[in-house]
């Protein structure tokens, strides 16, 4: 039987035997500790967006560290984890992740709620926390703070985006339709103010919440309540399992005949995929066109992301690898992990990504990547979209008056 | 509103109404016999519409015809029956014998399952199926479009509602069925083979759930997330119709869907609330829904045996009890920041779960929607601070208050109820408020809740705030333990064994029982109010019906016949959790196959096994 002695002995010459096979054989940065960045997401509740952003993630750390990482040569970790898709636990995950896990910041969240709670705890622990997908403008606005930073754009600067596609046609009777929760009722209320900005006299001449998740159930009496109130233009904010019975409810009642359609969404591929040929025609939409931006960089990383994941790239894809470059490029011209140095860097920081230029905004925390707008379209039986272009999101943002209103 | 536009929302209505039946009715028949409210119900409808939508076009590539699609339909709901059936044969069997609540809590546990099987075998994307053939169109009545589907929709629910009346009224399985519905004791007496008896309730509940799923599919999508949104809908048509009875299922289909469709037109923002509203006046005016019967008095449903043999504490527990508080004392010592964080988060659930042992094992209330008042304390600490500029002392004396002062105003109207219903109440009482909670924005913050909660500058330190749940805490599961062993606990005890001599003695069991839902609420409040200030955000998914279930399932985990079942069952449900989140995609199927697991392997709960392991020992030990 050994003694522990000989036992000690025997794992302090492995250890040191794998230290040794290590600094000979591995790459440059297993001498130096990796940076670790804390992503939290609903990947369980939320899977077709959240699974893709996800692969976009590990495509793009693949790339980065096979690249030499970050920092000249450290590895770049990212510590990935579900949030259980309620603040309670996204607040407990958030706090394992800085706590035990030790990262040097955090990004992700999906859900308004579960980004506005983690934003929150940033705050209170002082930590740098990066909110890649959580539409609502009360992060970047009312609920803004000096360690919470947002990359898409908000409810507020898509709804605008729309806006002013559809302003030249001077359609004045709307009709609005969003599901019953913040983000559906943040869109209405921007629409309401943008489109009466633009169309003077615009009216919205009837308005339905169904709750979310649960509009087919009433589909029919919710279309013909639209239809009752004989609108020319319907801005619809419903997506996911909504946006499908919507389509098909709408086209079989000739909800859509004659009418000017605008839609939040719905040019995105988590949301144009299952409608296949129910895609409605020249509904003026927001959304990812992945397949024909000509832009290299794009195509590569479109490539790349078939390849490895023998699967077409959806919004979330995007949103992931091009977030993880933004992280690698700031803790690069940061020269450091600390919070301070972080958050200096990154105010106004100007960042080259495949979607466009991108300024994080230092006013109010909100990066000025764009979208996409153009009208929907079937082609081969699924959906797609056509004359669409990119708008920067430097032309959509909040106006300074309004930030600095909000954020006081 | 014109008359066309009526005529247009009365079909509407009607359509909706057919569907709700169809799947209320299986719901309906499954507790009728079984005695179990089956959670997974909405679980067999999703499968419903994913068998349908898979099996569909193959079918209708064969030949596009309307009868293929009806086979579609069929086939769908024939698998779907079978699901149920084989649920029954493997878990539910084996059950029976459990506390009602146990059951409930196993179907619970297949909701997580089936839903994460859904997403890994079919994706995460909802999947639209085809439509039917034939029925692709419109037809114009009395100026408005109502599409042909609909109106074979209208069709199919008189069509199942008279299948469904002739088998229950015409076969010998149809009249054990009713037999059953009604005296399930009395069935079995009579020598009638109840398992299969009910293994054939829940292949037809099954088949109803997926014919009324796969009936979905050519108007909305099949999708992960459809089985809560069905479930609470055939909850309300059941309860409303009166459990187990069929025609008051299809009556208050009836009624809920012109409820819906005129709501709609009329008040566009209040559909969330709408259908609880009428739910909780129906329960207060007919306690047993519009057709349902009062229970047998043999019958105490849903009511679990609780706290049994109830004897104050041995020298022996006061001593394990006080090195379970000193271990806990010291822990911080030992236990890094986050470790620390957990142990806040168990104490506070431990307190929570407390207070709703106290209600349901000592008092036989049984209330579904406990965090409605967890919910109640965190939105009242926390808009105290927010808006009214409190500190975090008087939120945290708020927050009790509140918890009483809503326990007091729903009570009122809960405990002159008994069993089921009187959960279903609580269920709808809780709704309500959450709907209040994310409808309110101006004040509630909607969806997004309320950030910004945080403690007091000199609690804000991990240990100090972790002294002080510790010390709340502790105090208040004493302060509830020893009403237990008070008059108090006794008189109540009373009432919940028998109403009828409680009251003959002289004790005001309304008043007992109101009296012992406010406490709880208080003590559930409290423990809210610390929760919001740990977090420091709320938002309304506290007041949600995942987490009353989580409560409960806290209760029944650790044994509910046991005074000290609750705590244990806080403290492993939580660690669960947070040992299963880091899993990602996984963490659903483990909580789920766990829930089942204890359920099957422990049904006294944790505590439970365990006490009944040293008795046995105790045993052994005297015979040798």
């Amino acid at each position: 039987m050994p003694t522990r002695r000989s036992l000690l002995a025997s794992a302090s010459a492995t250890v040191a035997a794998g230290a040794f096979l290590c600094a000979a054989l591995g790459p440059a940065w297993s001498q130096q500790p990796p940076v670790k960045v804390g992503e939290l997401n609903s990947y369980g509740s939320m899977a077709a967006f959240a699974v893709p952003y996800r692969n976009g993630l590990n495509l793009a750390l693949d790339e980065i560290n096979a690249k030499g990482g970050v920092l000249g040569g450290r590895k770049l970790e990212f510590v990935i984890r579900d949030n259980g898709a309620t603040t309670g636990d996204a607040v407990g995950v958030a706090e394992e992740l800085v706590t035990r896990e030790g990262v040097s910041m955090l990004v992700g969240t999906f859900l308004s709620n579960i980004g506005l709670a983690v934003s929150d705890f940033a705050n209170q622990k002082k930590t740098l926390f990066l909110a890649s997908e959580p539409l609502t403008d009360a992060i970047t606005m009312g609920a803004g703070n000096p360690y919470t930073y947002r990359v898409r754009p908000g409810t507020f600067m898509q709804t605008r985006m729309l806006v002013d596609a559809v302003k030249a046609k001077g359609v004045k009777k709307w009709a609005i339709i969003a599901p019953n929760y913040e983000y559906g009722q943040s869109a209405a209320a921007s629409f309401k103010r943008l489109i009466k900005e633009a169309t003077p006299d615009a009216e919205i001449v009837v308005e339905q919440y169904p709750p979310i998740g649960k509009f087919a159930a009433d589909a029919g009496a919710t279309i013909a309540a639209l239809d009752a109130a004989k609108p020319d233009g319907i801005f619809n904010v419903l997506f996911g399992a909504d946006l499908t019975p919507f389509v098909r409810e709408g086209n079989t009642r000739g909800l859509f005949k004659g009418r000017t359609v605008v839609s939040l969404l719905t040019g995105e591929p988590e949301y144009m995929l299952p409608l296949k040929d129910e895609t409605p025609e020249d509904w003026i939409i927001t959304g990812y066109p992945w397949e024909q931006i000509t832009e290299p960089r794009h195509k590569a990383f479109v490539d790349a992301y078939k390849a490895k994941f023998n699967d077409t790239p959806r919004l979330g894809s995007m949103l992931g690898y091009l977030v993880v470059y933004m992280v690698r490029d700031l803790i690069d011209k940061a020269g450091a992990t600390d919070t301070d140095k972080l958050i200096a860097a990154l105010n106004d920081m100007k960042f080259d990504t495949i979607a466009g230029p991108v300024v994080m905004r230092g006013l109010d925390h909100q990066s000025s990547l764009g979208g996409w707008v153009g009208l929907s379209t079937q082609k081969n039986g699924q959906g797609a979209m056509k004359d669409w272009k990119f708008i920067d999101g430097q032309s959509v943002m909040f106006s300074e008056t309004d930030v600095k209103a909000a954020r006081k | 509103m014109s008359l066309s536009f009526m005529i247009a929302q009365f079909l509407n209505g009607l359509a909706s109404a057919s569907s709700l039946f169809i799947v209320a009715s299986g719901l309906t028949i499954v507790f009728g016999v079984t005695r179990i409210v089956n959670f997974a119900h909405g679980s067999l409808y999703m499968l419903g519409a994913y068998f349908a939508v898979t099996l569909m076009q193959p079918l209708l590539d064969l030949s596009r015809s309307f009868p293929m699609f009806l086979l579609g339909l069929l086939v769908a709901a024939a698998l779907t029956g079978l699901v149920g059936l084989c649920i029954e044969v493997v878990l539910l069997r084996r059950v029976y014998r459990a506390p009602e609540l146990l059951q409930l809590l196993i179907t619970f546990g297949l909701v997580l399952v089936i839903e994460d099987l859904v997403v890994r075998i079919w994706g995460p994307l909802e999947l639209l199926g085809p439509r039917a053939p034939g029925l692709r169109g419109a037809i114009t009545i009395a100026g408005s479009q109502v599409p042909s589907y609909d109106l074979f929709l209208i069709a199919m629910g008189p069509l199942v509602f008279g299948l469904v009346w002739l088998v229950l009224h015409r076969t010998r399985f149809g009249i054990l069925v009713r037999a059953a519905t009604q005296d399930r004791d009395m069935v079995a007496a009579l020598g009638v083979n109840q398992s299969l008896l009910f293994t054939g309730a829940l292949f037809l509940g099954g088949a109803l759930a997926g014919f009324g799923g796969a009936l979905q599919i050519p108007r909305a999508a099949a999708s992960p997330q459809m089985d809560i949104a069905i479930l609470t809908d055939a909850f309300v048509v059941t309860v409303i119709g009166g459990m187990g009875s069929v025609p008051g299922a299809a009556l208050a289909a009836l009624i809920i869907g012109q409820l819906n469709a005129f709501g709609i037109a009329l008040l566009p923002k209040s559909t969330l609330v709408l259908v609880f509203v009428l739910m909780a006046g129906v329960l207060i005016v007919r306690p047993y829904g519009l057709l349902g019967r009062p229970e047998p008095l043999s019958l105490r449903v849903a009511v679990p045996e609780g706290f049994t043999r109830l004897m104050p504490p041995t020298p022996a527990l006061w001593l394990m009890c006080g090195l379970v508080v000193a271990a806990l004392v010291v822990l911080p010592l030992l236990a890094d920041a986050y470790s620390q964080k957990i142990a806040i988060e168990v104490l506070i659930f431990a307190l929570a779960a407390f207070a709703l042992a106290f209600l349901i094992g000592n008092g036989g209330v049984v209330s579904f929607g406990h965090a409605a008042y967890f919910g109640i304390g965190a939105y009242a600490a926390g808009l105290a601070v927010k808006r009214l500029g409190f500190g975090m002392e008087a939120a945290l004396l708020l927050a009790p208050l509140a918890g009483a002062a809503g326990a007091a105003v729903f009570g009122v109207f809960v405990v002159r109820l008994q069993g089921i219903y009187l959960a279903m109440l609580t269920l709808a009482v809780a709704q309500i408020v959450y709907a209040v909670a994310v409808q309110w924005i101006e004040v509630t913050g909607g969806d997004n809740g309320i950030v910004g909660v945080w403690p007091a500058r000199w609690a804000e330190g991990r240990v100090t705030y972790y002294y002080l749940t510790l010390g709340v805490s502790v105090t208040g599961i004493f302060v509830l333990h020893r009403m237990l062993h008070a008059p108090f606990g006794y008189a109540l005890r009373a009432a919940r064994d028998s109403a009828v001599r409680a009251d003959a003695i002289g004790l005001d069991v309304g008043r007992l029982r109101l009296l012992a839902f406010m406490i709880a609420g208080a003590a559930t409040a409290l423990a809210g109010g610390l929760y919001a200030f740990s977090k420091g955000s709320i938002d309304p998914t506290l007041l949600a019906i995942p987490q009353s279930v989580d409560f409960l399932a806290m209760l029944l985990i650790g044994g509910i016949q046991q005074i000290g079942g609750a705590l244990a069952g806080a403290a492993a449900l939580h660690l669960l959790r947070v040992w299963a989140l880091p899993l990602g995609d996984m963490w659903r199927m483990v909580l789920g196959l766990t829930i089942i697991a204890i359920v099957l392997v422990s049904p006294q709960g944790i505590v439970g096994g365990v006490a009944q392991l040293v008795q046995r020992q105790r045993r052994a030990r005297t015979s040798s």
